[in-house]
């Protein structure tokens, strides 16, 4: 092989940005076309200066904007090479046409997304818009709550997008900032375990077959277009999430480490649950452990997987719980939260009684404290003792001014 | 494509351009390509077309300007020779009459309607160089 294989320590201590670049260097992607933007740039960099000495065989192209980054990532794709990339916020904006193109082509790409805010007003720091941007986009969409994981699902990624059976780009998201430039210890996988588990790339109807030509990106009107979104949608429906779990399997064979469509903390017996995404899910197991010393049976449930939706995943999980919390990191701008709307269809059709309450929280890198999640579980408590919701359907955590509740 | 049925498209609405493998592609003779129905050299598009070239082989010296020239490869040329033009795919841009260097010119455009063997006996005269 024309490149050198990198020594590294079991654990090494790395960001979440950091530990995405060694995965895709690890999976040795053929071309990543990338646009820099913060927080995302040492991902893309990390694989330039991978490639640069030597330990990645791949094409790096500098492209002129993040629409042309990811215009260039399907090219590759069509072209049947392994291909990823990386960005944030008004990069990812900028990208919204062409990853709908990426889906629909059927083409796998993985491209990490390093959570930020969308301007205006301008900001660089974490939180979930850019994610929800993209949502019915037709990509997979995983979500690290710390670098390990950014490091662990990028792997997952590649194998479940590329899967013939699958043939669907996916997006790993972490937050911005407090993933992805927060320094911990990273279990590593060796260069040829990793490469060993994400395999050989295996080229589809690629346009570099040149004895069998094709023509990718084409258009079907009336008669055609209905029929290949409705077999893009029946994919991720009933194909993604059995996959998932089955490369999820095959990863902790090989890492120890377990993952979950949902991730379920202190779930058994819990009366109030937080539902929430990145790394807030850390904060919130922390303080769920100090409600259960103060009496309060409160679990924490993270979506591992966004799209596809979780849904039936979701409903078992929470069917026994008396009160739950949605928290979206993004503004809803005029409607209920994006969490709170799937949960509450997840619950609708079941026999349960759980008051269902949404937050909105974090905005711009705004924290969410210790303190926060113990007034949440507090007031979801106080919820279940009094049957019914002791507030409105909606509320904001951690903004200044007069307390805001809506619906 | 018109045959193609809506459940007959591979992953993607990715098309094939041949029938079957194929090699040396490139040095194989349109009318020899196994072309595919979602090919769109199976499709015409003479109807996009509002005025046409007509060509007048009298005149033609086989420059090879207006097959060098015409964007969707439908000037039909064979061993250097300038044959015709591909009716189903021209769209009527006239840049083969533009770089036609003849004198008369051997392409000139007309309306679509208009009949050829009447526009050919009626081709305009050699014109006088300005002095």
């Amino acid at each position: 092989m024309a490149f050198d294989k990198m020594e590294l320590r079991d654990i090494e201590v790395w960001d979440g940005n950091f530990a995405a670049a060694q995965a895709l260097r690890q999976a040795q992607v053929d071309v990543v076309a990338a646009y820099p933007i913060t927080p995302s740039t040492p991902i893309v960099e990390g694989y330039a200066k991978f490639k640069a000495d030597g330990y990645v065989e791949g094409e790096f192209v500098m492209v002129e904007s993040e629409h042309a980054a990811m215009s260039g990532c399907i090219g590759a794709a069509a072209a049947g090479g392994r291909v990823a990339t990386a960005t944030s916020s008004q990069g990812l904006a900028l990208m919204v046409e062409t990853l709908y193109q990426a889906s629909g082509m059927r083409l796998p790409i993985v491209l990490n997304i390093v959570n930020r805010a969308l301007a205006a007003p301008l900001n660089v720091n974490g939180d979930h818009s850019d994610m929800y941007l993209c949502r019915d986009s037709g990509w997979i969409q995983l979500n690290a709550f710390n670098a390990q994981e950014a490091y662990d699902l990028n792997f997952v990624a590649f194998k479940v997008s590329e899967d013939h059976d699958i043939r669907l780009p996916a997006i790993v998201n972490q937050d911005g900032f407090l993933t992805s430039h927060t320094a911990e210890g990273v279990k590593t996988l060796s260069d040829d375990d990793a490469y060993g588990f994400v395999g050989d790339y295996k080229p589809m109807n690629d346009m570099l077959d040149l004895d069998h030509p094709v023509t990718h990106g084409v258009q079907t009107e009336e008669d055609w277009h209905f029929e290949h979104k409705a077999r893009q949608h029946n994919d991720l429906m009933v194909k993604v999430l059995p996959k998932i779990e089955e490369v999820f399997a095959d990863f902790e064979n090989l890492s120890g480490r377990k993952y979950n469509l949902v991730e379920k903390y202190d779930m058994d017996d819990a009366d109030v649950v937080v539902v929430c995404m990145g790394s807030s899910v850390e904060t919130a197991r922390e303080v769920a452990l100090e409600m259960r010393e103060k009496g309060i049976k409160a679990g924490v449930l993270g979506l591992r997987v966004v799209r596809p939706f979780p849904f039936m995943e979701i409903a078992e999980a929470l069917k026994d719980v008396k009160a739950i919390a949605a928290l979206d990191r993004s503004s809803p701008n005029g409607a209920a939260g994006m969490l709170f709307n799937e949960i509450a269809g997840t619950l609708i059709n079941i026999d349960t009684k759980a008051l269902l309450s949404g937050y909105v929280y974090g905005l711009g890198g705004r924290d969410l404290t210790k303190a926060h999640l113990t007034d949440l579980f507090t007031e979801l408590q106080a919820n279940v003792d009094a049957g019914k919701l002791t507030t409105k359907q909606q509320q904001f955590i951690g903004v200044r001014g007069p307390k805001l509740s809506f619906l | 494509m018109l045959n193609k049925g809506w459940d007959e498209f591979e992953i993607g609405a990715m098309l094939r351009s041949f029938d079957g493998p194929t090699s040396n592609i490139a040095t194989t003779l349109q009318e020899d390509r196994p072309y595919s129905q979602s090919n769109s050299f199976t499709a015409s598009v003479a109807d996009w077309r509002i005025e046409k070239p007509v060509f007048n082989k009298d005149y033609c010296i086989d420059c090879q300007f207006c097959w060098i020239y015409c964007p969707d490869m439908s000037i039909i040329s064979r061993d250097k020779k300038m044959i015709g033009v591909d009716m189903d795919h021209c769209k009527g841009c006239g840049i083969c009459v533009e770089v036609c260097p003849t004198n008369p010119k051997s392409l000139l455009m007309f309306q679509e309607k208009e009949d050829e063997e009447t526009v050919l006996a009626a081709w305009p005269e050699k014109e006088a160089k300005e002095k």
